[in-house]
């Protein structure tokens, strides 16, 4: 009688237990997945954002022909990576493209003209925000892949999460180089 | 490579401990995340920026503890005050003084929770109104609420409401009772002689206070402080009135009497002198502490100490006190001390009636985070 009533108290604390494991995994998941709309949200901001910036450009700078393809096909690439890429398909595209526009900017600097127009000015402030908004987003979800990741592959919450069936989640990763080469925009 | 030529030298100091007379803090449970800024320096070589590895979420759940300490304190104080009162009032009459002394507590405990309520629900539109903060869209700054939007972003929280004070000093604050409903505040002033990134350091710093859950304990403390001031005030009123009755009754109990009133009068000063000074204590001791940790979570959020460094700087060579705007029940919410902006020279003592810690200090701590 006694034993039997040890076991099931046990039993019951087991189960209580990986209840409250399962949740904190699904809260972890679940921050993950917002923190990766989040990023979302700032990349479809850039692709939106960036043929207004090249019409403005190529009304004063025709001669950067090169570079402004480079923009306009990084976006299509990213765009297009975009629908159904995994992760780290689609951080290597939106890296090509942030590199191809921190060239443009540079490029920029050499029109006196296009610097003083105010719908370039805009623009290159809600470009560097857009960017800052990126880079932030990406550090926030990789702090929240992070956290599942953590509770995902440790003992004892490698149990639960095998058993149902809690996937990986990737880190949006950068390169360093990638990194140095944003664009910088003095203000 | 970080290292900006920062405007104050300042000689090498030891590793950041955590503040004396802090409650240590509970285990680090997350790991050392894997960091990644945006377009910044290279991020600090450190694992947390927090001193003693706490994290965010500690910093969130002891303030939500204390909180709830603090508001079972101030209404505890209420029916304390309410049944001494109510004691008090029918001290001729033993046969009913408990009935009394009840009626009193349950009284000032309806009139307690009510103040809380208000507090809790209330106490943000009313410290921004008390600051003559006007709320702004995004139409009117857009830089502003760009940057505002970036460090939310770093932190995972919902956009606060933005404000602007009408002020030449430079200061700024944050309030709210959770991140969902939080605001910033920002003087003109202050908003006029920061460049981008060092805008982006104060705000980050104001987010990381609406993040550790800072703006709820501060914003419960400067309004239910305010309340209790005012209890306090009007208790001892009362004592005074009822001593002078006892005094020029003719009962043929009035030595007992005003024995009675006389001790009712002296419990009433000692709370008048006491409650609001332990509470300004309180508040002062705590708000300090939880500048230094809002500055290493505004470095956790942007990864980029230099802004914020260069604006506490700017932030010093200020004299323009916010005296206008902020009072002494409110100073503890701005990122700066609004009443003595002499505490910029850094040679002031931090003492205990200090609501904020001096900016070199400040600097310093975070100077040793990009070391």
């Amino acid at each position: 009688m006694v034993y039997g009533l040890i076991a099931a108290g046990v039993l019951v604390l087991i189960i209580l237990w990986v209840i409250a494991m399962y949740n904190g995994l699904v809260r972890k998941r679940v921050d993950c997945d917002n923190g990766w709309s989040q990023i979302d949200v700032q990349l479809k901001r850039r692709y939106d954002l960036i043929p207004n910036l090249v019409e403005t450009v190529k009304g004063y700078a025709k001669h950067e022909r090169e570079a402004l393809e480079a923009v306009i096909n990084a976006r299509s690439r990213a765009v297009s990576v975009s629908q159904g890429g995994s992760v780290p398909e689609r951080a290597e595209a939106e890296n090509m493209l942030t590199q191809t526009l921190g060239r443009l900017f540079a490029l920029s600097e050499a029109y006196p003209d296009l610097k003083a127009n105010q719908n370039f000015i805009g623009l290159q402030e809600e470009l560097t925000s857009t960017e800052n908004k990126i880079g932030f987003s990406r550090q926030h979800y990789n702090d929240t892949v992070a956290r599942y990741e953590q509770s995902r592959q440790q003992f004892p919450g490698n149990i639960i999460a095998g058993a149902f069936n809690f996937s990986k989640r990737d880190y949006f990763e950068v390169k360093e180089s990638q990194v140095r080469e944003a664009p910088k925009v003095s203000f | 490579m970080s290292q900006s030529p920062g405007p104050l030298p300042i000689p090498p100091i030891p590793p950041w401990r955590p503040p004396a007379g802090g409650k240590p803090a509970p285990a680090p449970t997350s790991p050392p995340a894997p960091r990644r800024g945006p377009e910044l320096p290279p991020p600090p070589k450190v694992s947390s920026y927090y001193p003693g590895s706490i994290t965010y979420l500690d910093l969130m759940a002891r303030n939500r503890r204390q909180s709830i300490v603090l508001i079972g304190f101030m209404v505890l104080l209420f029916v304390l005050v309410g049944v001494v009162i109510a004691g008090a009032y029918f001290i001729g009459q033993p046969e009913i003084l408990w009935k009394s002394a009840l009626t009193g507590a349950g009284v000032a405990l309806v009139v307690g929770v009510l103040a809380v309520v208000w507090s809790y629900y209330g106490g943000a539109s009313a410290i921004l109104l008390l600051s003559g903060a006007k709320r702004i869209e995004p139409k009117d700054d857009p830089v502003l609420f760009n940057v505002v939007d970036e460090v939310r972003i770093a932190a995972g929280l919902p956009m606060p409401k933005v404000y602007l004070i009408n002020d030449t000093a430079l200061n700024a604050f944050a309030t709210g009772r959770d991140p969902q409903h939080a605001a910033v505040a920002i003087t003109t002033g202050l908003r006029a002689t920061l460049d981008r990134d060092e805008l982006q350091g104060v705000m980050a710093h104001e987010v990381a206070h609406i993040r550790h859950y800072d703006i709820r304990f501060s914003m419960l403390m400067a309004t239910l402080a305010g309340l209790i001031a005012f209890v306090c005030d009007g208790f001892l009123r009362v004592a005074w009135a009822i001593f002078r009755g006892a005094g020029s009754s003719r009962s043929k109990e009035k030595g007992p009497a005003i024995a009675i009133a006389a001790v009712v009068l002296i419990i009433a000063f000692v709370l008048y002198l006491v409650a609001p000074i332990v509470g300004f204590i309180i508040q002062m001791t705590f708000s300090r502490e939880r500048e230094y940790l809002a500055d290493a979570g505004a470095v956790e959020l942007t990864r980029n100490p230099d802004g914020l460094i260069r604006a506490l700087a700017k932030l010093g060579q200020d004299r323009d006190p916010l005296v206008d705007v902020a009072n002494r029940g409110t100073a503890h919410l701005y990122i700066v001390n609004p009443l003595r902006k002499m505490h910029a020279t850094g040679n002031e003592a931090s003492s205990l009636f200090s609501s904020h810690p001096p900016l070199s200090k400040r600097i310093e701590r975070l100077q040793a985070l990009t070391r």
